[in-house]
């Protein structure tokens, strides 16, 4: 269990933050200045609040009001940065080993072979980091965070500086360390299919001000985040289990609760379970069921609600068997075919426009 | 060229001050070094400034304070004698303390240089994966800025070869206690067919100076590429 209260002023900037998570993967959510690094920092300790109390499984390692203030070196918190950030004149099995030796020993439950497995790091512990590629050195930061054998793995968009490839390389190896290590991590990313794929609840922060926290399908599907808007486009997070490829085609079979959805280019073994984020812009309604069409989604629902006019955008809910899919049309649109609550309405969508989903270890 | 006893004890007593003289003052210079790359505090620009004033002042300058300060009859000379037993004045030790003196603002230099060039996002690292201060400063920064520390012991080395005026002044030139090279050479120019003798340690100074170059040039090598995180090739 995290909890953090803080308070901190840096010139007009004011961070306000109160949260608690006792998930195994908290995504501290938001775009660039929302004051998610600083807010990492401050639960390591390299930042200290102005005022506030943080505590991690019952233990206070900052209290501004009983003046405890628990030095970063004994905190035992990992820390991944954005940057690999490895010790230039060490190798990397010394890096690896730097936390590890200074964790006491009673309190290591990470074994050095283990994780070198783990993380495919065999073949670089003699070298150097100056040879690394990118996302080996990240490895082998991840690596040594690990090894310190911490209370809890702090990320600040670890995948920040990497290209693609290397960042789908990375998730798989942090998605692999959350399965198999099972230690709690906060992740800090404003990539919305990193947040989808990694975490069990998000802290959506803007303003240095939490604006929602909660389950990732309750606040990654939220379409009115307010403070949030246009941080990313309102949608719904659909939990789903892929039930078929066609590797023909290259488009798969995902099932929810209640329907069926077509997605191109989803990397997923059949069985695996998934989140597809429909975007609400990328829906549309049909009064009566389409054909000779390329959309390869419609599905069957009614409409639950109809959100007043922003910009002259209308925001429409359609409750499709136990979920409920968000639809953004025109106000035209809207009056042109009537649309009411209550009405038996088609969402159409695109295979091509969902999100590339996250995958989620069962 | 074969080397006289003279000869041999005049370069013995050189490399045995220039060594003393940089041992002695490397934790200080260190110490002053890390606190002017790292730390606020009021007055820095004077204590800045007053560590820059062997390089500015007149060398004669500094020895004659040593021996106002230090002398026998001087209050902090004759507190050391009487407590410690240690005496500077007209002593090898007094030789090198003049040279470390004079070097140590070089020293300081070098190593400041290259402690403001240390990533400190990298002892933010170390801090976070449990060490300590005096941990950090010993298996990050020290390293790091190892390429530093040892131009900076060079330069100081050096300077203490050369060193003349401020050595002269407080602990005079006594024959196999103070006369160190430069103030042998010196010796010998002042003396009726002493030419030959000077040129044959100004050779001597010389090649000592190019082989402490050449020896400082290779470990500074080496560092750099240590603390750069590749292994030492070129």
């Amino acid at each position: 269990m995290l909890s953090v209260d803080v308070e901190r002023r840096t010139g007009a900037f004011e961070t306000q933050v109160q949260f608690r998570t006792d998930t195994r993967v908290t995504a501290l959510f938001g775009r660039s200045g929302a004051g998610k690094t600083s807010l990492v920092n401050m639960i390591a300790g390299l930042v200290r609040p102005d005022r506030g109390r943080i505590e991690i499984d019952g233990q206070v390692l900052f209290d501004s009001a009983a003046g405890v203030d628990v030095p970063i070196h004994a905190r035992r918190i990992g820390y991944v940065f954005q940057e690999p950030r490895l010790f230039p004149h060490y190798s990397v099995r010394r890096n690896l080993l730097y936390g590890h030796d200074l964790a006491p020993r009673t309190e290591r439950y990470v074994d050095f072979a283990h994780v070198v497995e783990l993380l495919g790091l065999r073949y670089l512990l003699e070298r150097r980091p100056g040879d690394l590629s990118g996302g080996e050195k990240q490895r082998v930061a991840i690596g040594r965070a690990l090894l310190a054998s911490p209370r809890i793995l702090l990320f600040d968009e670890p995948l920040a500086s990497l290209d693609d490839h290397r960042k789908n390389e990375i998730l798989q190896y942090i998605e692999l360390m959350r399965d198999d290590v099972r230690i709690p991590m906060v992740y800090v990313s404003h990539a919305v299919d990193e947040v989808l794929r990694l975490a069990d609840s998000v802290v959506l922060l803007a303003g240095g001000k939490v604006v929602a926290a909660g389950a990732v399908r309750d606040v990654m599907g939220h379409a009115d985040l307010g403070a949030a808007r246009g941080l990313f486009q309102g949608g719904t997070v659909i939990e789903a289990q892929v039930v078929a490829q066609d590797v023909e085609d290259e488009i798969a079979t995902v099932a929810f609760d209640g329907g069926s959805l077509l997605v191109s280019g989803l990397d997923a073994l059949i069985g695996e379970r998934v989140r597809v984020r429909v975007r609400a812009r990328d829906v549309s309604i049909a009064l009566e069921e389409p054909r000779a069409i390329s959309v390869q989604n419609v599905l069957r629902g009614t409409i639950v609600h109809i959100a007043e006019a922003r910009e002259g955008i209308v925001e429409v809910a359609i409750g499709v068997a136990a979920i409920t899919i968000r639809s953004r049309v025109t106000r035209r649109a809207a009056s042109r075919l009537r649309l009411a609550t209550g009405m038996n309405v088609y969402a159409l969508i695109k295979a091509v426009s969902l999100d590339r989903p996250g995958i989620r270890g069962a | 060229m074969e080397l006289t006893a003279e000869e041999w004890e005049v370069l013995r007593l050189s490399l045995k001050v220039a060594i003393w003289s940089v041992i002695g003052s490397l934790p200080f210079a260190a110490a002053a070094a890390y606190v002017l790359a790292r730390r606020r505090f009021v007055g820095k620009t004077i204590f800045d400034a007053t560590i820059h004033l062997p390089l500015v002042l007149p060398p004669v300058v500094i020895g004659y304070f040593l021996l106002l300060v230090l002398g026998r009859q001087a209050p902090i000379g004759a507190f050391l004698e009487q407590y410690f037993g240690i005496v500077f004045s007209f002593r090898w030790t007094g030789a090198a303390l003049a040279c470390a003196v004079m070097g140590f603002p070089l020293m300081v230099r070098a190593i400041r240089l290259s402690l403001e060039a240390v990533d400190e996002r990298l002892e933010a690292a170390a801090r976070t994966l449990g060490a300590g201060h005096v941990r950090v400063l010993a298996t990050v920064t020290l390293p790091l800025a190892l390429p530093g520390v040892i131009t900076g012991t060079l330069l100081s080395f050096a300077r203490s070869l050369g060193e003349f005026g401020a050595t002269i002044t407080f602990v005079s030139n006594i024959p196999g206690e103070t006369r160190t090279l430069p103030l042998a050479i010196y010796t010998y120019t002042q003396v009726p067919n002493g030419d030959p003798y000077a040129m044959r340690l100004s050779v001597i100074a010389i090649l000592v100076s190019l082989a402490a170059l050449l020896v400082s040039e290779i470990l500074a090598r080496r560092a750099t590429a240590a603390s750069k995180g590749r292994d030492a090739l070129g």
